[in-house]
């Protein structure tokens, strides 16, 4: 089966060299490979917030639903919920999902309901021009903290894993081919899946080097077992220099939210003859 | 003329609210037209908490100071309603709480505790046998009650006959209501004739964070959910409502949210967001008296200029304000149907006293809803979510579509749905999302949006929106006066509030806020109230309050 042209008219606006190519071309060949194994490629929706990473739903021809900063999980679960046999796949930066929007990822976590997000965090703000936010390391200097900040950073997937989420991967931007597995695995993935990619800014926080140095993928690691995922998501806290854990970090199979949710979806008859039945009963 | 009020009262947590729907019950069994004034503190045990139910001959949606009877479960109850009574001695007290001064003793006496003792039957049945004196004192057949009874309560309900039963026999007939030879109607609660115009409709999903005073509309359409395969979910905030409102509006889901002015504060930037996404919602603002928490279980009319200009940018919006639960039922099937032709934001406007109150609703009574389907992509030409048209309404595809790509942003976008900062293009694009007012203008002419009742020829006219409908008609009947109800508040109905005034040299606006929030908007069509009567303290207009006030005004109006 030949690829398909995932690519739109819209002119890409990325820095070169910018964090956000990798996830657009991992995903963009995560769909074709999908499409291959006979997804149809109108039961997919991607979804984003507001920020640089944001722009990723232009530049890939696939419905998508480009919603408001720190909002795309919500709109993801409406849209999941209002059509469980759609692949609703979200992407949100790190101040769009970590910081404005955390409590949806929270419940969404709870609710392991069955969507992808895909978080692009370079831990600083882009699109506003380089201000610290909730992963950044203690004493960042950004225009907003020009001293630094004065506040450690949260570590997310150790908030998602406490939240219920049963799929955590961390990837980078300099491993394409890792995000690649990742991200087909995570959609694959039957409930709630969040990817963190540490993706680089190179404008405002470039942190390349950083990563190459204390990034690697994980071997031997029993995905499934709750206290070594999250001993391995705590082994890095995003602050202090340690090794990063690369990879699926936790994998579990719960129930999701939909299976106990949703009600049968057929044509409703004979509205108004109920409605005089519940009229005549309230006399 | 029968015109008749019964007043129970208790603390909070006893059950008032329960009796109430069955004192108004048993008066409907009767034929008379119901209605059911609900006050209540925002507590769950304790507080005082009353009703008061009104019958009468015609129908009727306000409530009156004055009552023919005071139902006691408690010294407080008659200690403050006391007052009231038309007739000294016509209240009915719990003898074996109430300890009056043997010159105080007037009214019946039942010895509820004493009475439940006996028959092993839990405190909560002080009302059933309460209840039971009531209809014995004002001379109603056992049987009729046993009915209502055997309605309301779907268990133990053999033994709240039977207290029910023992309170009948200890009280005495003091007066006789007759009953009325004409048809029952039901009686609905303005939140349930909301539910049941969004069903109406087409709703197919309602989504909502519970708050005062429509979170009753969230749990009677999560009741009925099965009934009408209807998804109703409760989430982690309003923000998230309104966002996962929009993902259902996005799949081509009929959806409507409910909320009070604190959550609609949290959905406003997805208000935004569904007007520049052009993503179909209904919103339900039920109105409370502010700023802030304020009184959240009391009334008020707050929300109209806030619902006008809610939201970044400039956009179109349908806004509807009824003001009885037919006109509930009405707007907010209509409401959907324009949403989803215009692909815009509607907001109905409701309150406490309209949708807690409970009143007669006669569909026969209802304006003919028609049925309008969205504008279908025709499935040809390339899909454009935002294709330029004549009314700016681009046609709808949903996901999944075989052969449209369909994109929604809410950044300024092409007829793609691709980003766009063109200035040309951000032009155009405004345009067409404002140019739908103007055919929503047009379709909407054809509906009845300002309606006029009391003396249609009357010079002097009360104008009032909302749930003060209800208070203004019997006052304005009363008093000879024209009333002007604007039913739709945006796109304002200009035109038809121009010929409802036609002859009208005095106007007297009156609304439950403390800014004249009408008066505002009508001041920018050059329309100026003479008089404003004003009310911000809870509570709606009794009928004796409102006429008051305007005798007192009329004197130097006319």
């Amino acid at each position: 089966m030949g690829q398909i042209n995932l690519g739109t008219y819209a002119q890409n606006t990325w820095c070169p060299g910018c964090g956000n190519f990798a996830i657009l071309n991992a995903i963009k060949s995560v769909l074709n490979d999908l499409c291959a194994e006979g997804l149809l490629l109108e039961n997919v929706v991607l979804v984003s917030g507001i920020g640089c990473h944001a722009k990723i739903v232009d530049y890939i021809n696939v419905n998508s639903f480009y919603s408001i900063h720190g909002r795309a999980v919500p709109a993801a679960e409406g849209i999941k919920l209002a059509d469980p046999k759609l692949k609703v796949i979200g992407f949100a930066g790190d101040g769009d999902a970590y910081g404005e929007g955390i409590e949806h990822l929270i419940f969404a976590a709870k609710r392991n309901i069955d969507i992808t997000m895909i978080i692009h965090n370079n831990r600083v703000y882009g699109l506003t021009t380089g201000q610290y936010t909730p992963t950044s390391p203690l004493g960042f200097r950004g225009r907003s903290t020009p001293r630094g900040t004065s506040e450690l950073p949260i570590n997310p997937l150790e908030v998602m894993l406490a939240s219920g989420a049963t799929y955590l991967a961390r990837g980078t931007s300099h491993g394409i081919e890792l995000l690649k597995n990742i991200f087909k695995e995570a959609i694959l993935h039957k409930g709630f899946s969040l990817v963190d990619v540490l993706q680089v800014c190179v404008t405002y926080f470039n942190m390349y080097e950083y990563y190459d140095k204390h990034a690697y993928e994980l071997k031997d690691h029993n995905s499934g077992d709750y206290l070594q995922a999250l001993n391995k998501i705590r082994e890095w806290d995003y602050n202090k220099e340690s090794p990063i854990a690369l990879g699926t970090l936790y994998k579990n199979q719960a129930t999701i939210f939909e299976e106990r949710f949703i009600s049968p979806k057929t044509e409703v008859k004979e509205i108004d003859t109920k409605i005089k039945a519940i009229l005549s009963e309230a006399r | 003329m029968i015109d008749f009020s019964i007043l129970i009262g208790g603390k909070a947590g006893f059950g008032i609210d329960k009796s109430g729907s069955i004192i108004g019950r048993l008066l409907n069994q009767l034929g008379y037209r119901v209605f059911i004034y609900r006050d209540y503190p925002s507590i769950i045990r304790g507080g005082h908490t009353f009703s008061i139910i009104r019958a009468h001959e015609s129908k009727i949606a306000a409530y009156q100071d004055k009552v023919d009877f005071v139902i006691a479960l408690n010294q407080e109850t008659l200690d403050l309603h006391k007052s009231r009574l038309k007739k000294e001695c016509f209240y009915i007290f719990d003898s074996d709480q109430l300890k009056l001064d043997a010159g105080q003793a007037c009214g019946i006496g039942a010895p509820l505790g004493k009475i439940l003792k006996e028959e092993n039957a839990p405190e909560i049945m002080r009302n059933s046998c309460i209840i039971g004196a009531l209809a014995k004192a004002i001379g109603i057949d056992f049987g009729i009650l046993e009915n209502v009874l055997k309605k309301e309560f779907s268990k133990e309900v053999e033994l709240n006959i039977k207290v029910a039963r023992r309170g009948f026999d200890e009280a005495k007939e003091l007066i006789k209501i007759e009953s009325l030879k004409q048809e029952i109607l039901p009686l609905v609660s303005g939140n349930e004739a909301v539910a049941l115009g969004l069903i109406k409709g087409g709703l197919s999903a309602f989504i909502a964070y519970p708050m005062t005073p429509t979170s009753p509309v969230l749990h009677y359409l999560a009741e009925v959910a099965d009934n009408f395969l209807l998804d109703v979910i409760h989430p982690e905030s309003e923000i998230s409502v309104i966002l996962m409102a929009l993902g259902f509006s996005y799949i081509g889901r009929k959806v409507a949210v409910g909320t009070s002015g604190g959550g609609f504060c949290l959905m406003t930037e997805g208000l935004s967001f569904a007007a520049m996404a052009e993503l179909p919602v209904v919103i339900i603002l039920g109105q409370r008296p502010g700023p802030s928490t304020g009184l959240p279980t009391y009334s008020a009319q707050t929300e109209l200029s806030f619902a006008l200009s809610a939201g970044q940018g400039e956009f179109t919006r349908f806004i509807a304000a009824p003001g009885d639960a037919e006109e509930a039922y009405y707007w907010s099937a209509v409401s959907m149907n324009v949403s989803w032709k215009y692909q815009i934001p509607s907001i109905i406007l409701t309150d406490k006293n309209l949708g807690e109150s409970v009143s007669n609703f006669d569909i026969n009574s209802v304006d003919e809803i028609k049925e309008e389907k969205p504008i279908l992509w025709d499935g040809k030409s390339p899909y454009k979510r935002y294709a330029f048209t004549e009314n700016g309404v681009s046609p709808l595809a949903f996901v999944p579509a075989k052969d449209a790509i369909v994109k929604i942003n809410s950044y300024e976008h092409d007829e793609s749905g691709i980003t766009t900062e063109d200035p040309e293009l951000s032009r155009l694009m405004q345009e067409k999302r404002l140019r739908k007012k103007e055919f929503l203008i047009e379709d909407l002419e054809a509906l009845g949006l300002v309606k006029v009742y009391g003396n249609k020829d009357a010079q002097v006219s009360l104008v009032c929106w909302g749930s003060n409908k209800g208070v203004c008609i019997e006052v304005a009947q009363k008093m000879g006066l024209r009333l002007i109800q604007p039913l739709v508040i945006e796109p304002f109905p200009i035109k038809q509030f121009n010929a409802a005034l036609s002859g009208v040299n005095k106007i007297i606006l009156v609304e439950c806020n403390a800014t004249a929030q009408l008066a505002g908007l009508l001041k920018g069509y050059g329309i100026n109230a003479d008089s404003l009567i004003l009310k911000y303290d809870g509570r709606p207009f009794s009928l004796e309050e409102l006429e008051k006030k305007i005798s007192e005004v009329l004197i130097w109006v006319r």
